[in-house]
């Protein structure tokens, strides 16, 4: 355990440091500094098809925010934002500010910004190399010449994989299961250390054991890191989630604590998604 | 009534089935009728002199292609300095940066050039690498392959390019890969074993050309130093050992026919278990 918090403090200090000096310049207050994202009238365009119309939301640090909402209601486009996923697809267009720590991301160096801004996908998408390479892809590819075993066996104990692959670690990543495979896919996401965490329904292509353990390792990463999580769940997001957001028709309906918009909503479309009226 | 429609449409189904299994045999058929063709007329000539002597002069019997094995050889490692890389950078423009209009236009193009005929290729590297420099080489022969190698490259890595399904790309990217560094170090990567295989197949595919090398790197009795020589090479050894009037060079063209066809299977086979080992692999 003391070797993984030397990895830690290793990555704090080798891979990110442009990253924390901004991150304790941009704290002028404690309520501020509780914010992660700030996200201000943000409208979103696939060409001419408008998908967030706008958007006005908080994510809280170290906080789980979840998205739900019927599908195509925008949540997966929204969640894309906010690591600029969707800068990848042809003819997309965003309007309005999201400020990380206080800085707007839209004007930031897009690799800075994923380095910060991890992400995990629906389904697993482990890279056809060894468990080992799968973690240190991120690190390889910024550039950082530490040690790189105690930061991918660091990694991997962060998400809940290290036990079950600490004698496979040259192996194909293939040869996981499913819910493995994702776990490798969270642990590639952590090694880099991120500051956020966006998972795009991690649990849609998994049973409901592993759901289960993806879940607890969410709550165990909540010490160090925001996570957003967008799910079709509704027992997940109220299970695991600290804050819940509701979308509609690519518009923020109702955003409250989770225990909260699940047990009194106040508007009545949040109401009927909740206790399964559409949707 | 029913009775006999029945009776109809089984023996219908018979007749068929005989029919398009009979085609099917006829194409594993051709394949093996070649080999005991070339086994059978030019086995006896494949001896240890085949691959170490030079050819003999005029009606002799005995001597060998070594100096043709070699040409061959060059003209395939020409073939391919010249058309894999160029291949594999335009199939990796196609599938991963393209846009519409040229893409387009490059697609065609390469199914235009692909589909060119051997012989036309072969004008083309007369008139830029033997005119100019007044005499043939088997520099010459390689630019007329390597031109011929880069179609057949460039549709099979954009193919196994596009195989790669787009949650990879979007997996490196969220790590903060750029575009190139996701291509370099994941894309191509996971396609590495189809794209290797289609660049074996081109090269197999060229490696039995003949118009094209009859005026470039035309033949040579002895061996050929460098590049700049006319040099010897199978196919056209063949073309001219089985036209002369001596029976020993028939048996030779033969045995040259055979060690060509051993090389383009070997390289088929070579192919098939590449890409059966990255499959189990990414079945598991």
């Amino acid at each position: 355990m003391a070797s993984a918090a030397q990895g830690k403090d290793a990555i704090a200090s080798k891979l990110a440091p442009k990253v924390r000096a901004a991150e304790v310049s941009s704290t002028p207050s404690a309520k501020e500094s509780a914010l992660r994202f700030k996200i201000s009238d943000l409208n979103f365009f696939y060409g001419p098809k408008q998908a967030v119309f706008g958007l006005n939301l908080k994510i809280p640090t170290n906080k789980v925010t979840a998205l739900i909402g019927p599908s195509g209601c925008g949540k997966s486009t929204f969640l894309r934002t906010l690591n600029r996923m969707n800068e990848t697809i042809r003819n997309t267009r965003v309007q309005g500010e999201i400020l990380l720590d206080g800085q707007n991301i839209l004007a930031m160096d897009v690799v800075g910004l994923r380095r910060r801004v991890g992400m995990v996908f629906q389904r697993p998408n482990p890279f056809p190399k060894s468990i080992y390479d799968n973690v240190a892809y991120g690190l390889r590819i910024n550039g950082y010449t530490g040690r790189l075993d105690d930061l991918v066996e660091h990694s991997l104990k962060r998400a809940a994989l290290w036990e079950e692959v600490k004698d496979y670690l040259h192996k194909s990543a293939f040869a996981l299961s499913g819910g493995q495979q994702q776990r490798l896919c969270i642990a590639r996401a952590l090694a880099v250390d991120p500051e956020v965490l966006l998972l795009d329904e991690p649990c849609s292509a998994l049973d409901p054991v592993t759901t289960a353990k993806i879940e607890e390792l969410m709550f165990q990463l909540k010490d160090s890191c925001t996570m957003a999580i967008v799910t079709h769940n509704m027992q997940q997001a109220a299970r695991a989630s600290d804050f819940t957001a509701f979308m509609l028709d690519g518009k923020l309906i109702e955003h409250s604590e989770t225990p909260k918009l699940f047990t009194t909503p106040t508007d009545p479309r949040t109401e009927a998604y909740i206790t399964g009226r559409f949707g | 009534m029913t009775n006999l429609r029945l009776a109809w449409r089984k023996s219908l189904n018979g007749v068929m089935l005989t029919l398009t299994g009979v085609a099917a045999f006829g194409v594993v058929a051709v394949l093996f009728v070649i080999l005991g063709f070339l086994i059978w007329n030019g086995g006896t000539s494949l001896n240890l002199a085949f691959f170490t002597q030079l050819p003999r002069g005029e009606g002799e019997i005995g001597g060998g292609m070594a100096n043709a094995i070699v040409g061959s050889l060059k003209l395939l490692f020409l073939a391919a300095v010249i058309g894999l890389p160029i291949g594999l950078l335009a199939g990796v423009y196609l599938a991963e940066f393209g846009g519409k209009t040229f893409a387009f236009v490059t697609r065609y193009t390469t199914d235009l050039l692909n589909g060119a005929p051997s012989i036309v290729i072969g004008l083309f590297a007369f008139s830029i690498a033997v005119l100019p420099v007044k005499h043939f080489s088997v520099l010459a022969g390689g630019i007329a392959l390597g031109v011929m190698v880069i179609p057949i490259t460039v549709r099979s890595t954009e193919e196994f390019l596009r195989a790669i399904p787009n949650s990879l790309r979007e997996g490196a990217m969220a790590l903060g890969a750029n575009k190139w560094k996701t291509i370099a170090t994941v894309i191509i990567p996971a396609a590495s074993g189809g794209i290797i295989t289609g660049m074996l197949l081109s090269l197999a595919r060229v490696a039995g050309e003949t118009a094209p090398l009859i005026f470039t790197a035309l033949n040579n009795q002895y061996w050929s130093p460098g590049l700049s020589q006319p040099s010897a090479s199978l196919p056209v050894m063949i073309y001219i050992y089985a036209l002369a009037p001596y029976d020993d060079w028939h048996r030779q063209a033969w045995a040259a026919g055979l060690v060509l066809l051993a090389l383009v299977l070997t390289a088929n086979i070579s192919c098939r278990l590449i890409l059966n080992r990255k499959g189990s692999s990414r079945s598991v």
